[in-house]
């Protein structure tokens, strides 16, 4: 009986191939859209994890100067006499590639290259024979070492491990390290640090620059976006679903009566969708990997040159990946098709004997309720919700409420535009137009969805570009950056640039506890340099004049969410010394909080600390001149120098990629939309003849009913995309006021783009257009033989 | 007995009057019975509850010694498979099925699927050169033979027809009725049909009049 009832139900999809395609491309698209994100992210946090694991970031506690510069390995010798369980790590740029130097005898399991693809010599690494361990595209890069390379996947991309005596020599710093790696358990009888080896500094698990929490803000945003697009999906699923439901209704009811059971039949009906999904599932991921393939090497530059995370441009697949891929696109069905299989169940057996109107199923009433008490619990998560959750359910609320605001919405408006008609055309015009919302309804909420998404994520990456740019003016106000190895260099720097440069500004670091919490406390002199180009988001009067006299402190907004240092609140700095919050200043992107005191505070709070940079103010004309002094008579290699316009210039550069990423992302999602009209319009076509065949026998040409329903459709796509940029705003509000807020600790501004969302509105109107320009040629052509018989009720 | 119906009152939520007020009905193996009434008389109502579409708020409805009225969903579906057929006046015909594959789709949902059956019911109603047309494309007169031939080919028990002629001019509906009776008569199956005609009824050897919920 069940293969009966299978086939039965089947045939239906054999007769209405559009409509199976529908079904299929729609959950395929979201499908494609969401695991291409995941894709993405997956991919991006496996390099992170390779890189934490190889470099042995945040894992573990780790030694190093406290100024940063390079240390003898004596000191390694040193902290090992002394009982200290260390491993000494030396890191350099070698050619393209990042080389890491380990002592394999002693470096933390997890720091090596655990795994070889073949050929490599586990023993021979360990004996310190030389090899060097990389993935294949790294050593394919890597110059001549004269020693074998053998290939690790498990290696960061463009990085390669090898011993610390062979890196020593590559990177040409025999007898140095860099920092030391910390096991975890130490014997208690060790000697105390500051005894063996003043100067240095033990930073904690997590403390050494994770960057994945650098990077986590544009994933999150990534994945934000994700989730709009499946939700797109999700309204064109829902829809061909419920259509073919609607229209498999005296189907269904003519099995019962024929004598098929309900609960065979609801299951039979589950089963196949679930075949369905499972078919479309499959297209999707295939798709959603060749989107990611497509996609990641534009995110990796972007991440690359952002965050300087390393991401491989190449892509992995991963089962976690494409079997959640497949099974969002259940769950998905599963949501969508849930409200069709209930009615279908509550169906009597001897009522709703017609397809009723798809319109019908849709209750205006109960959703506008439904959508008023969303909006609610949005604003009401907007003012008073706290923590990430929240922030997310906020957002969840505020899109399906303003997705189903949208048709009680668009029947108002409609209904007011026909009161005011006079002609009787014009009047017919409108209460058509009125009674195709419903069936349109849910193409119309996935259209708005995705003008909602892509208003919303371009108005946050916009703003984000403008904010960042303007924060690279202020961060990289001098023309020229030098980093400084030694006080000998630093004062050959200074005299070098004395004659040339308007300005030597040091930039004075150090870390510091604050408030319970680890902060970095920078030291600056006072010039017109921070005066004229910091901005601030909140700042007492006279600020740089009273920071300069040392009367208090600039904090970061970071510091001042987290540790609620307001203005006026009192800042511990050690020592005795604890001054007011003056001034706090945007810093995106810094997961840490940040003060900054006068150069002549730090100086006394941290007397050993020596410039690590100084940033150089000159014409910038007369920057290549400067530089060249500098490497000549400083002895500073060009690697050391950072010219301020090519560091803006590689910023914007990245910024392009990021920009291809996002618009990739919302073409795709649009074009998705412009699917789903076109599909509802071709499945609403078959029983909008009844509804035109009266208004035709009565005088208007085929022509002109068709040229009515494609300027119907550019209508409701306009009035659609009017709420959905309303809703897109509020969207991106959400984003960066709320939901950045909560995960990062950091508000970014909120600028609009008028001429963006114009160029949007009219992508969307194009998409329409295209969408209706088939259902409407078909309108033109339809023979009269079958409009006449809607009148015979043969059809 | 093949059908007994004893007492059975129906009342819709929707009306404050029964729509059925205790009727009561014996119909045996191979007899054949017309059920005549005025519009909302309750016939078609009647045939549901027989046809297990729908449940007696009192009353008993046997059909071959099983009572329906206390039959869950999945018993009176078994019931419509196995022992009732039912020709609708809207034929309920499964649009995205071939017209050979509506003949033959409760002969196999009711395993008891028979070619050469299908065969015989195909020539005797005339449908060879519709076999693989879909319903849309057959007129109403042709529609309703098809409806026939599904419903008969499972070799039901009893074959329940509502208006079967209701939508068809009155020489098809002649010819529909001759050959629906000759089937019938030659499975031995009992047969109630439901008309509004007067004349049609007249071609059945028994006769009821339903009126205000009372068969008279």
């Amino acid at each position: 009986m069940t293969g009966v009832i299978l086939s039965a139900l089947a045939s239906h999809w054999r007769r209405s191939p559009l409509q199976l395609l529908t079904l299929l491309l729609g959950l395929a698209l979201a499908t494609a859209l969401w695991s291409g994100v995941q894709a993405i992210n997956a991919e991006a946090r496996a390099s992170y994890a390779s890189a934490a694991g190889t470099l042995g970031e945040g894992q573990f506690a780790q030694i190093m100067a406290s100024d940063g510069s390079p240390l003898p390995q004596q000191t390694y010798t040193a902290l090992r006499r002394a009982g200290w369980l260390v491993s000494p790590v030396i890191e350099g740029r070698f050619g393209p590639v990042q080389i890491v130097g380990l002592e394999p005898l002693t470096a933390p399991g997890g720091l090596g290259p655990v795994s070889v693809d073949g050929g490599g010599d586990l023993a021979a690494f360990l004996s310190g024979s030389g090899q060097i361990f990389a993935r294949a595209d790294t050593l394919a890069r890597l110059p001549d070492t004269g020693v074998p390379g053998v290939v690790a996947p498990d290696v960061a991309p463009d990085t390669a491990i090898t011993d610390i005596g062979l890196a020593q020599r590559l990177l040409d710093r025999p007898g140095q390290i860099d920092r030391m790696v910390v096991l975890p358990d130490q014997p208690v009888t060790r000697r105390p640090l500051a005894e063996v080896a003043p100067g240095l500094r033990l930073a904690a698990p997590q403390d050494g620059g994770d960057v994945a929490q650098l990077t986590d803000s544009f994933h999150l945003n990534l994945t934000a976006f994700g989730l709009l697009s499946f939700a797109v999906g999700l309204f064109i699923v829902h829809g061909a679903i419920g259509l073919a439901f609607e229209q498999r209704r005296a189907m269904v009811r003519t099995l019962r009566a024929l004598g098929a059971p309900l609960q065979r039949l609801i299951l039979v009906m589950a089963v196949e969708l679930a075949v369905l999904a499972l078919v479309a599932g499959t297209i999707g991921v295939a798709l959603g990997y060749v989107i990611a393939a497509a996609l990641l090497p534009d995110v990796a530059a972007t991440l690359r040159g952002l965050y300087g995370a390393e991401v491989s441009g190449q892509m992995t697949l991963r089962p976690t990946w494409w079997l959640s891929g497949l099974a969002i696109a259940l769950v998905g069905t599963a949501v969508a098709a849930s409200g069709a299989l209930w009615s279908l169940a509550r169906m009597p057996l001897l009522g709703g004997a017609h397809p009723r109107a798809f319109s019908m199923s849709h209750r205006h009433r109960g959703k506008s309720l439904l959508a008023l008490a969303l909006l609610l619990a949005a604003a009401a998560m907007a003012v008073w919700g706290k923590g990430l959750m929240a922030g997310f359910v906020m957002l969840g609320a505020l899109l399906i409420g303003g997705a189903l605001t949208l048709p009680p919405l668009l029947t108002l408006l409609l209904a007011s535009a026909e009161k005011r008609a006079k002609a009787p055309v014009t009047q017919w015009f409108w209460a058509d137009t009125r009674q195709q919302v419903p069936g349109l309804s849910l193409a119309l909420m996935a259209l708005m969805l995705a003008m909602a998404a892509n208003v919303g994520v371009s108005t946050m990456v916009s703003s984000f570009r403008l904010t960042f740019v303007g924060f690279l003016d202020q961060r990289l106000a001098s023309e020229l950056y030098v980093r400084v190895e030694d006080p000998a260099q630093a004062a050959a720097i200074i005299a070098a640039a004395a004659d040339h440069a308007d300005a030597v500004l040091p930039l004075l670091s150090a870390d510091l506890e604050i408030a319970g919490r680890q902060a970095e406390i920078l030291g600056v002199r006072d010039h017109a340099t921070y005066r004229d180009n910091w901005q601030f988001l909140r700042a007492s009067p006279d600020v740089w004049d009273r920071l300069a006299e040392g009367d208090g402190v600039l904090v970061n907004e970071q510091m001042y969410r987290r540790a609620g240092l307001d203005l006026g609140a009192d800042v511990a700095l050690g020592q005795g010394v604890s001054l007011p919050v003056l001034g706090i200043y945007g810093d995106y992107g810094n997961p840490a909080g940040q003060v900054i005191v006068t150069e002549d505070l730090f100086r006394s709070l941290f007397p050993d600390v020596i410039p690590q940079q100084f940033g150089l103010r000159v014409d910038p004309d007369q920057v290549t001149t400067l530089r060249d002094r500098l490497r000549d008579e400083a002895g500073v290699p060009v690697s050391a120098m950072i010219d301020q316009a090519a560091v803006k210039a590689a910023s914007l550069a990245i910024f392009e990629r990021t920009f291809t990423v996002t618009t990739a992302l919302n073409v795709l999602t649009l074009a998705i939309a412009g699917f789903a009209i076109l599909m509802s319009l071709l499945t609403l076509a078959g029983m909008r003849l009844p509804q035109l065949a009266p208004v035709w026998a009565l005088g208007l040409t085929r022509r002109r009913l068709a040229a009515l329903d494609l300027l119907r459709t550019l209508l409701l796509a306009a009035l659609t995309g009017a709420v959905a940029l309303l809703l897109g705003l509020a969207l991106a509000w959400a984003l960066l006021a709320v939901v950045n807020v909560e995960a990062f600790g950091w508000r970014l501004p909120m600028y609009l783009f008028p001429l963006d969302y114009l160029r949007l509105g009219l992508l969307a109107l194009l998409a329409a257009a295209v969408a209706a320009l088939w259902p409407a040629w078909r309108l033109s052509r339809t023979p009269p033989a079958q409009l006449l018989g809607v009148f015979r009720n043969e059809r | 007995m093949l059908l007994s119906l004893r007492d059975v009152i129906k009342t819709y939520p929707a009306s404050s009057a029964a729509v059925l007020r205790g009727v009561s009905l014996d119909l045996g193996r191979g007899e054949m019975l017309a059920l005549t009434g005025e519009s909302g008389s309750g016939k078609s109502t009647l045939l549901h509850l027989i046809g297990g579409l729908d449940t007696a708020d009192e009353g008993v409805v046997a059909v071959d010694g099983i009572d329906l009225t206390p039959l869950d969903d999945a018993g009176r579906a078994a019931i419509r498979r196995g022992k009732v057929g039912v020709i609708f006046q809207q034929f309920n015909l499964i649009p995205s099925l071939t017209v050979a594959a509506n003949i033959a789709f409760q002969a196999r949902l009711a395993s008891r699927h028979d070619k050469e059956r299908d065969e015989g019911l195909i020539d005797r109603l005339g449908l060879r050169e519709h076999l693989h047309k879909y319903p849309e494309q057959l007129s109403g007169g042709q529609q309703q033979r098809v409806a026939i031939a599904r419903t008969l080919a499972p070799q039901p028990d009893l074959v329940l027809a509502d208006e079967p002629t209701g939508n068809l001019d009155e020489a098809t509906a002649d010819t529909v009725l001759t050959v629906l009776q000759d089937l019938v008569a030659q499975t031995g199956a009992g047969l109630i049909l439901v008309t509004h005609s007067q004349r049609l009824a007249a071609r059945l050897p028994r006769r009821l009049h339903l009126q205000g919920g009372r068969l008279a």
